[in-house]
């Protein structure tokens, strides 16, 4: 392998020849702010957070998409490169609803901590701000464009992860937006092609895409995340459940061993049946047709009753067992147990083929 | 699976039969694009025009049940044209001679009168995947759930054998898994003839191991009946059921009779998170906890062991599963007690040879493992069947085209087959109650071609009856190319259209699966 020694503030990095700067300096633990960068998406370059200076370059070139080379002196936090960045985030704020108040992704938001990390309030510059009627047509996503800072990382996770192309820019200048096709919204999916994995939601570095069930539900740092496995299909996605006052609020991104931070429509959005007022809180017994409820120990105690009486009378075989390809390894290995120890059948199965 | 999920997108050939897998497995269904974007080719075998048939190079649009005789005729060109892996066939397996016998008729003029996908698809796509370097073969239960399940199974077997696709990296055998631990369960012994890893009751020796280790003298030496043959002997044989997380009465076929046999048991115990429309028929429902609300395991699909851990209390009074087991167990005069699922799953390892080398505390610290993982410092195992398979030689089962139980006629025209949707799970127990998925996608259709459509009078959202000769449903039209005329299609995740008091219980002889992708019904407008 062909390595490149660069020197970044000072600090002698070797790297593999086609690492870039931003990845080089991330390699020592060098900090440089990115909006529009994702190491698992293409590099368009494009928002110019994460420029350096390196001498005798023409301008301050984008770490992201700069190549690191043999000899090259980098510097990521020069007084030129700070200028840069502060009229960056001042150009942004521009034209930024100042909603940190209210906003969900506030403790969570990249334009939101590069502004307090370089001190920049939003005033430098006035002038005209859009007024896009913020998109909630659907249970998943809230769009709120107002907030968008044209990074691209939503289009490029739905074309080169997804693969549903479901979003780009439209129009020019002051009037660019990220929409879907005809300007439509998410919900015409006919058009949009959307299926509302809410990958795009996960990339976004900003409030402009947020979960909508998790709006007002708590705030990023209140919440305490647990990462698990996927209740639905058998991919076995990973997840964090976001958990505030013992309540499932929400569920966002975690790096899964099968699916990284990519999930589908139900893995994302299909928690809501955990604290449904129709879940079973206690034991149910049928009497006369009709179910009372019972303590636990009324019901176990007429459950060995029964099985142990048709046990007794006609055998364990007269017992059939239903187990289930919804519940835990442990709990299947414990009811096949339970099955052939206890009750002696070994009519014991689950809707594998169903 | 044989291979993992990653390894999908790096394979350049994919050929999926059965499978709606953007759909059915999303994110499964991002690794299949992202091969095509590597410049894979993607070969579709669907009766139905589906979302991935639509990315697809080709799609070979079959009729319903004909699986058989397309797999055997892209193996009569791969022989025909000597595509074959000569060295493989001759090395790693047995009883080539008799499969290529059976195979010999399947030509594919032949097999395009049979299946109606054109013989020169078929040519082309036997020679894609032959001459493929890694070549990926995915399927669900478009391809099992017919009369003749495994025999479908075991043509897809062949064909990988023929050309030595299996064994190695990105090239294997790889069936879909539809729920999240439907490969655990099937690990843990939930299986009338199976412990463990597939350890059969029938033995001996492992009878007296499970004995030994669970402290009883002797335990029940005869496989026990599958979930199908249980609910025919109930009120018979069977007279009391014991039901944990499953919703038989939406998901079973023939709906009715299942109904009819849970009501004439002496006595049913159901143990949910919700009242589902089969415990609303128990004498017990117990309350179990959510996924959120326990610690565990889960084993997905590419037979990966993953963590499942607690987040919030259980609701109510409801209790993690293992711990009502526990509890009946030990009112019947069998303590059982555990500290935590952590002990149950070592308990459970140590007779478990496949999973002997996994511990929660190893997927703590190293996350998911894929087993066999025989020994605690093993890595677990990416592909399967590497240079020699489980049970020695590749066994070729020559197998022959058979048609569905059920085919239409007069009285019964369409055909009627059934499967998911994208955004509802399995009965709809949990996606029918997130606030979310059934706000967005609220009721159900079937979906029917423009001919069939016009020829009826139907216009997109008219209720029609639809019957078989086992039972009725009413449910809105959705009028569609994605499926041929003759054929209709909906899922069996809505309550309000339990489908499968029409779906037909006739199953497969060796793997019990019933035939769920075909029964012949009529339709009938309402309104």
């Amino acid at each position: 392998m062909t390595t490149v020694t660069l020197t970044i503030d000072g600090i002698q990095v070797t790297v593999p020849k086609g690492t870039t700067v931003l990845e080089a300096a991330e390699s020592v633990g060098i900090f440089i702010p990115t909006f529009c960068h994702d190491p698992e998406l293409s590099k368009p370059g494009a928002c110019r957070i994460c420029v350096v200076e390196i001498p005798g370059a023409r301008n301050l070139p984008a770490a992201c998409v700069t190549e690191a080379t043999e000899g090259m002196v980098v510097y990521t936090a020069s007084e030129a490169v700070i200028e840069a960045r502060k009229t960056n985030l001042e150009l942004l704020l521009a034209n930024h609803p100042e909603d940190c108040l209210t906003c969900h992704k506030n403790g969570d938001c990249r334009l939101q901590e590069y502004a307090y990390f370089y001190g920049v309030k939003a005033e430098a510059f006035s002038g005209e701000k859009h007024d896009y009627p913020v998109e909630e047509d659907n249970p998943f996503i809230v769009r709120d464009m107002n907030k968008c800072i044209l990074c691209g990382k939503c289009v490029r996770v739905c074309q080169e992860i997804q693969g549903n192309n479901v979003l780009d820019f439209a129009f020019r200048g002051f009037s660019a937006v990220v929409t879907p096709a005809m300007n439509t919204t998410l919900s015409d999916t006919d058009i949009s092609n959307c299926v509302f994995c809410g990958n795009c939601v996960a990339v976004c570095p900003v409030g402009a895409l947020t979960e909508k069930a998790m709006i007002g539900k708590g705030r990023q740092w209140e919440v305490k995340k647990v990462k698990t496995t996927c209740p639905y299909c058998g991919v076995g996605c990973q997840f964090n459940l976001n958990v505030k006052d013992g309540r499932v609020i929400g569920v966002t991104s975690a790096d899964g061993d099968v699916n990284g931070r990519f999930l589908c429509v139900k893995g994302r959005f299909g928690y809501g049946f955990i604290h449904h007022p129709d879940r079973l809180t206690t034991p149910l017994i049928k009497k006369d047709g009709k179910f009372v409820e019972a303590s636990w120990d009324e019901a176990i105690a007429l459950v060995a009753e029964k099985l142990g009486a048709v046990k007794e009378q006609y055998g364990g075989e007269a017992i059939g067992v239903l187990s289930s390809a919804r519940c835990t390894n442990e709990e299947n290995y414990l009811m096949n147990k339970f099955a052939r120890a206890v009750l002696g059948t070994n009519s014991i199965d689950h809707c594998a083929r169903l | 699976m044989t291979n993992s999920i990653a390894e999908i997108a790096d394979a350049d050939f994919i050929l999926t039969t059965g499978t709606n897998t953007t759909e059915g497995h999303p994110v499964i269904g991002i690794q299949v694009k992202k091969a095509l974007r590597n410049g894979a080719t993607l070969a579709v075998i669907d009766p139905r025009r589906t979302e991935i048939a639509e990315l697809a190079h080709y799609h070979l649009q079959i009729k319903s049940g004909t699986d058989i005789a397309l797999l055997n005729g892209l193996a009569n060109v791969i022989i025909n044209e000597g595509l074959w892996n000569k060295e493989f066939v001759q090395e790693r397996t047995e009883d080539f001679e008799a499969f290529k016998e059976v195979v010999a008729k399947y030509t594919p003029e032949y097999v395009e009168e049979i299946t109606g996908v054109p013989a020169d698809t078929i040519k082309e796509v036997a020679r894609g995947y032959a001459k493929a370097k890694k070549a990926s073969i995915l399927y669900t239960m478009g391809l099992t759930q017919h009369v003749c399940g495994t025999h479908n199974v075991f043509a897809v077997a062949n064909l990988t054998m023929l050309c030595g696709h299996i064994g190695k990296e990105s090239s294997g055998v790889n069936p879909l898994r539809g729920q999240n631990n439907v490969q655990g369960a099937c690990d843990m012994g939930a299986l009338p003839a199976f412990y463990t890893a597939y350890q059969p009751v029938a033995n001996e020796a492992n009878r007296a191991k499970f004995a030994a280790a669970w402290g009883v003298e002797e335990l029940p030496s005869k496989p026990g009946l599958t979930v199908g043959e249980i609910f025919d002997q109930a009120g018979k044989t069977i007279k009391a059921i014991y039901i944990m997380g499953e919703n038989p009465v939406l998901s079973d076929p023939d709906a009715n009779h299942v109904i009819h046999a849970l009501e004439s048991l002496d006595f049913l115990v159901v143990q949910d998170i919700f009242l589902t429309e089969t415990a609303q028929l128990a004498d017990v429902v117990l309350p179990a906890a959510s996924f959120a609300e326990k610690d565990g395991t889960f084993s997905n699909t590419e037979r990966r062991v993953q963590l499942v851990r607690k987040a919030i209390e259980p609701i109510g009074q409801a209790k993690p599963d293992c711990e009502i087991i526990c509890l009946i167990a030990t009112a019947m005069g069998y303590p059982m007690r555990y500290n935590s699922p952590a002990e149950i799953f070592d308990e459970m390892a140590k007779l478990t040879p496949s999973y002997a080398g996994i511990s929660h505390k190893r997927l703590e610290q190293e996350g998911g493992l894929q087993w066999p993982c025989p020994t605690p410092d093993h890595p677990g195992t990416k592909f399967l069947h590497a240079g020699k398979f489980a049970r020695g030689l590749g066994k070729f089962h020559a197998v022959e085209h058979i048609p569905p139980a059920e085919m239409p006629d007069e009285e019964y025209p369409f055909v009627l087959s059934t499967g998911r949707r994208r955004y509802h799970y399995h009965t709809g127990t949990m996606t029918h109650r997130t606030g979310a998925l059934e706000v967005f996608y609220p009721t159900e259709f079937l979906e029917i071609s423009c001919e069939d459509a016009e020829k009826l009078g139907i216009c997109d959202g008219d209720i029609l009856r639809v019957s078989s000769r086992r039972g009725t449903v009413e449910v809105a039209a959705k009028i569609t190319d994605r499926v041929v005329p003759g054929l209709v299609f909906t899922s069996f995740q809505y309550p309000d259209v339990p489908i499968n008091k029409l779906t037909n219980p006739v199953r497969c002889p060796i793997a019990k699966i019933p035939e769920y992708k075909v029964c012949a019904v009529k339709i009938e407008k309402v309104s």
